[in-house]
């Protein structure tokens, strides 16, 4: 047995599978069990590691060789393994609640694998094309039954597919750049091509215009999914980048441009979501201001707490985006669209719903007693002893999330006077919700279970994390 | 393989470019896609053994093919675009603003790029241009597919060039393909709209 057919080809075959099956209750118990076992797989037996299971002894070999290419997943990958493969069976389960296992599941199986996949490859800058293949499978996840390819769904298409072939160049000029490493135009020409491949990727300012585009367009659960996994898996691509290029890492200006940008791209979106109205952009706008949060920890000097930080931040997030877009999906579900305009009272009927997307907003936007919190303050922190203005900056885009989730507060409650309370949801939308907000309250209280799983997270990176 | 014949090549990328740009007709349009599949093995040639080029080729009239069958079940016709500016006048000018500045860049895009010849430089930027520009014209799904279908072409002309490797050729044809099914994908869905 070999890593990369346990992490990436079977849960290719699976998703085939999940396609087939007749209910999708089946396919959302199938596909969450199925991500959880993995997750699981990779804790207990992570590759080229044995382990002893009464008589027997289990090892699973690191490399598949492909088309002359080797495809390796190491034991350092297992902090991502579980990490991703978690976040998808949490996911998944949410379709109960949400709806949508049909495309959501079997898709999101196959783009998880691909993606790993992407991190897997030598020579890794192949990694573009599968993002690119992930890309076009999340395609049919983003759109709607029977309607017409929205605006956002083409312009994510377009600048996502954009990434790869600048990405691609500058990989190849990259390698010119190992023969040679005192060409500095050959560095500046690589640099550029490098820096407008990963602003398509990432979605910098301003070419995330289509982020809110397709978030009030299709369903908020499968938006919030694409927003979630393909920054994260950009980001550890954008490491791994850094990691292997020493005029890269080394370079003095990497961390100024760092923060520059995240600090762009989490002021403008945290104003811009304070400004909207309409539910599912200001899930759009906070998650794009989570993009450039990601970048802003990056840009710390410390490596290994920027590394720290960065991983942290993926455990709230996804409990934070899985809350909300569950929350906002079930109230699209009862009413036109996620207009202000549409929802005003709508918590009186849907209270759970209604608090779960206050509450993620809220919590989101850092504040104590839940999961951002923490980490956010950690962030914040060492921003502050590296440059006040940044920190500041980073305050105002805090300001315009909280903002945000109170004009949404504000709406949800303005209900008449005599409105009776109701709970409209189903039981498992109650439960799901109810439990997702406990989970973000227990971390936020106890940020030190996650230390032994955050431990292990700078040796993933050979240069970085030393 | 004489230079004449790579400028005739990157003329006729030109042609079809421009045709895909100023065409209504969705069977023009599948048409000079194939067509410019055609001159893109012509030119792939060059730095890539016959088989990988031939790759290039088949997965690229596989595209066509898929998109154009796809297309004879749905009953209108390209959309014509309802923002300004939408006439073909406009097109052409804008075709001809960005034949221009390739021609100024192609050559220095030749001496950067190692082996690179002009007229496979001029090819790829053609592609690379006017795919940028149709996609800067349209909302329409099969447009959107044949103008990133159009770009991603002239990157894989420019990677002739720079390698040959098998596994890069196999997972460009699956970007290719899957971008086609796509682009069916989202037509079906469109007509299920209507």
């Amino acid at each position: 047995m070999n890593a990369p057919i346990v992490w990436i080809a079977a849960p290719l075959g699976i998703s085939l599978i999940l396609v087939l099956l007749p209910k999708e209750r089946w396919i959302t118990y199938l596909g969450t069990f199925f991500c959880l076992f993995l997750a699981g797989l990779a804790f207990w037996l992570p590759p080229d590691t044995a382990q002893r299971l009464g008589s027997f002894s289990f090892k699973i070999d690191s490399t598949l060789a492909i088309f002359g290419r080797r495809i390796s997943l190491t034991a350092t990958d297992q902090v991502i393994l579980i990490l991703v493969y978690g976040i998808g069976g949490f996911w998944f389960f949410g379709t109960l609640a949400a709806g949508g296992a049909r495309r959501i599941v079997p898709m999101g199986i196959a783009i998880i694998a691909l993606l790993v996949a992407s991190l897997t490859i030598e020579p890794f800058l192949y990694a573009a094309l599968l993002i690119e293949i992930a890309l076009l499978l999340s395609i049919p996840m983003l759109t709607e039954p029977d309607q017409k390819a929205g605006r956002g769904l083409l312009r994510f298409l377009i600048y996502q597919t954009f990434a790869m072939p600048f990405i691609l160049l500058a990989g190849f000029l990259l390698s010119g750049i190992e023969a040679g490493p005192a060409d500095i135009a050959l560095i500046s020409q690589a640099a550029i091509l490098l820096g407008l491949g990963f602003a398509f990727l990432l979605s910098i300012f301003p070419l995330y215009t289509w982020v809110p585009m397709l978030a009030s367009e299709t369903l908020p659960y499968s938006v919030g999914f694409i927003l979630l996994i393909f920054p994260a898996f950009s980001m550890f691509f954008g490491l791994d980048f850094i990691d292997r290029y020493s005029w890269l890492r080394d370079s003095a200006n990497l961390s100024y441009i760092l923060r520059l940008v995240g600090l762009l791209m989490a002021v403008s979106a945290g104003i811009w979501a304070a400004f909207q109205r309409h539910l599912g952009r200001i899930f759009a706008y906070a998650a794009v201001s989570e993009t450039g949060i990601s970048l802003l920890a990056l840009s710390l000097q410390d490596r290994q707490i920027s590394l720290q930080i960065m991983f942290y931040l993926l455990i709230p997030r996804a409990l934070v985006f899985g809350i909300w877009t569950i929350s906002i999906t079930v109230l699209k579900t009862y009413s036109a669209d996620l207009k202000f305009s549409n929802l005003k009272g709508l918590a009186r009927e849907y209270p759970v719903a209604s608090a779960g997307a206050i509450l993620a907003n809220l919590a989101l936007a850092g504040i104590p007693l839940f999961a951002n919190f923490p980490v956010r303050q950690a962030l914040w922190e060492n921003l502050a002893a590296q440059s006040v203005p940044s920190a500041v900056m980073f305050g105002v885009s805090t300001i315009g999330l909280w903002a945000a989730a109170l004009r949404s507060l504000a709406v949800l409650t303005m209900a008449p006077l005599k409105t009776e309370w109701k709970l409209g949801e189903t039981w498992s939308q109650r439960l799901l919700i109810g439990l997702g907000i406990a989970t973000l309250l227990v971390f936020g209280i106890f940020p030190q279970w996650a230390q032994p799983f955050l431990a292990n997270v700078p040796s993933i990176f050979e240069h970085l994390g030393k | 393989m004489p230079i004449y014949f790579q400028w005739v090549a990157a003329a006729s990328l030109a042609i079809c470019t421009t045709g895909l740009l100023i065409s209504r007709s969705w069977r023009w349009s599948i048409g000079l896609l194939a067509t410019q599949y055609f001159a893109a093995f012509w030119l792939a040639l060059v730095h890539w053994p016959l088989n990988m080029s031939a790759t290039m080729l088949v997965t690229g009239w596989m595209s066509a093919a898929a998109l154009g069958i796809t297309h004879l079940n749905i009953k209108d016709d390209l959309t014509q675009e309802t923002s300004w500016p939408q006439g073909r006048t406009f097109r052409l000018f804008a075709c001809g603003l960005v034949l221009l500045a390739i021609t100024a860049s192609a050559g220095s895009l030749a001496d950067w790029l190692p082996n690179a010849s002009l007229p496979l430089a001029w090819g790829a930027l053609v592609l690379i241009g006017m795919g940028f520009l149709h996609l800067g014209m349209t909302l329409d799904p099969l447009r959107v597919i044949l103008g990133l279908s159009t770009s991603l072409l002239g990157f894989e002309v420019l990677y002739t060039f720079l390698e040959n490797s098998i596994l890069v050729a196999g997972l460009l044809v699956l970007v290719t393909l899957g971008l086609a099914f796509t682009g069916c994908f989202l037509l079906v869905q469109g007509e299920k709209a209507i």
